[in-house]
């Protein structure tokens, strides 16, 4: 009788942790695949600015286009958009529906910001004659921070649709598998975002 | 019995948000993350900005230094990367990545350079043997 009792005991276990638990597991780690993947997109285009980054055909170099203020700007409003997704997961632990999506928006205001500055950059040089066009330098650096400019574009689309979600539909297990998720590439892009300003604009406004 | 099992699922659940805290991280996590990630990035602007060091070199090579340290921290505090999580299969997918991105980066510099310094300007007697 005991021997049976513990049986359905360890039979009810193994069935929680296959049905419950590894579902949840798997997406975040197929999750972290994609991110990998998105890394080698990157890697290719870091490369191609490596190779091409010196090439000006006569036309201007970094150090005369880039502005380093607006630059550190921008890392600023990056890095204070991770803190303040990392808040916002916080309280996503904490069930606090009100206080997530506060922090969420927060997170989305500093992409925003981000996102308007590159914009106004990336108008400036091309209003200064300084287009994708002009030199392969030129066109591997618009290829590569644009790209990452895309991608925090569809951040704050996606992290929009999570602030709607979240607020009809609170925060169940879904939901924070799904903000984990963007969390993930939240942070992800930062971590681009870091070789983007040291390799391309530091050095590019060293030479 | 039951009682026992409802306890055995009690455990369960608690055990299943603790594993949940460890992957999201902790304010604290978040705090010093921040610190050392604004710490990190001031740094090589100031070096940049305020030509701190006598060569070029040297402040390349110290930005480049920098920006692995921090990217370090992010996949630590903000990333929680850890050699646990997934079973080790985070970290697996990672190291993979990591080595075909130094092979991309480094493979392409290295063709790339070679080509660079294989192709002079034309001399008058190489330009009669172009088809």
């Amino acid at each position: 009788m005991a021997h049976a009792q513990t049986l359905t005991e360890a039979g009810e276990t193994r069935f929680h942790l296959t049905e419950d638990h590894h579902p949840e597991n798997g997406t975040l780690l197929g999750f972290w695949i994609y991110l990998m993947s998105d890394c080698l997109i990157f890697a290719v285009l870091f490369a191609c600015y490596a190779v091409l980054g010196r090439n000006y055909a006569a036309g201007p170099s970094g150090a005369d286009l880039f502005d380093l203020p607006i630059v550190a700007v921008n890392t600023a409003l990056l890095l204070f958009s991770s803190i303040t997704y990392g808040f916002a997961m916080l309280s996503a632990q904490a069930k606090k529906v009100p206080a997530t999506l506060i922090w969420l928006a927060i997170t989305g205001l500093f992409g925003l910001g981000f996102l308007s500055l590159e914009l106004y950059e990336f108008h400036h040089l091309i209003h200064e004659g300084a287009g994708p066009q002009r030199s392969a330098f030129l066109s591997s650096f618009f290829v590569l921070v644009g790209t990452h400019g895309l991608h925090v574009t569809f951040g704050i689309i996606w992290l929009v649709t999570l602030m709607v979600q979240v607020a009809k539909r609170g925060l169940g297990v879904e939901m924070k598998r799904r903000l984990m998720c963007l969390s993930m590439f939240w942070h992800f892009l930062d971590v681009i975002w870091i070789g983007v300003f040291s390799f391309v604009y530091l050095l590019g406004a060293l030479k | 019995m039951s009682a026992a099992s409802h306890d055995a699922h009690h455990a369960h659940d608690d055990h299943g948000h603790d594993h949940d805290g460890g992957a999201h991280g902790s304010l604290k996590d978040y705090v010093i993350g921040f610190v050392l990630a604004v710490i990190l990035t001031a740094i090589p602007f100031w070096l940049v900005m305020g030509h701190v060091l006598p060569s070029n070199q040297m402040t390349a090579i110290a930005v480049m230094g920098l920006a692995i340290i921090q990217v370090l921290v992010h996949m630590i505090y903000f990333l929680h990367m850890n050699s646990r999580s997934e079973g080790g299969w985070t970290m697996l997918a990672l190291v993979f990545t990591l080595v075909v991105v130094v092979i991309t980066l480094s493979g392409s510099l290295w063709v790339m350079h070679n080509l660079d310094t294989h192709m002079m300007a034309p001399m008058p007697h190489d330009m009669r043997e172009v088809p």
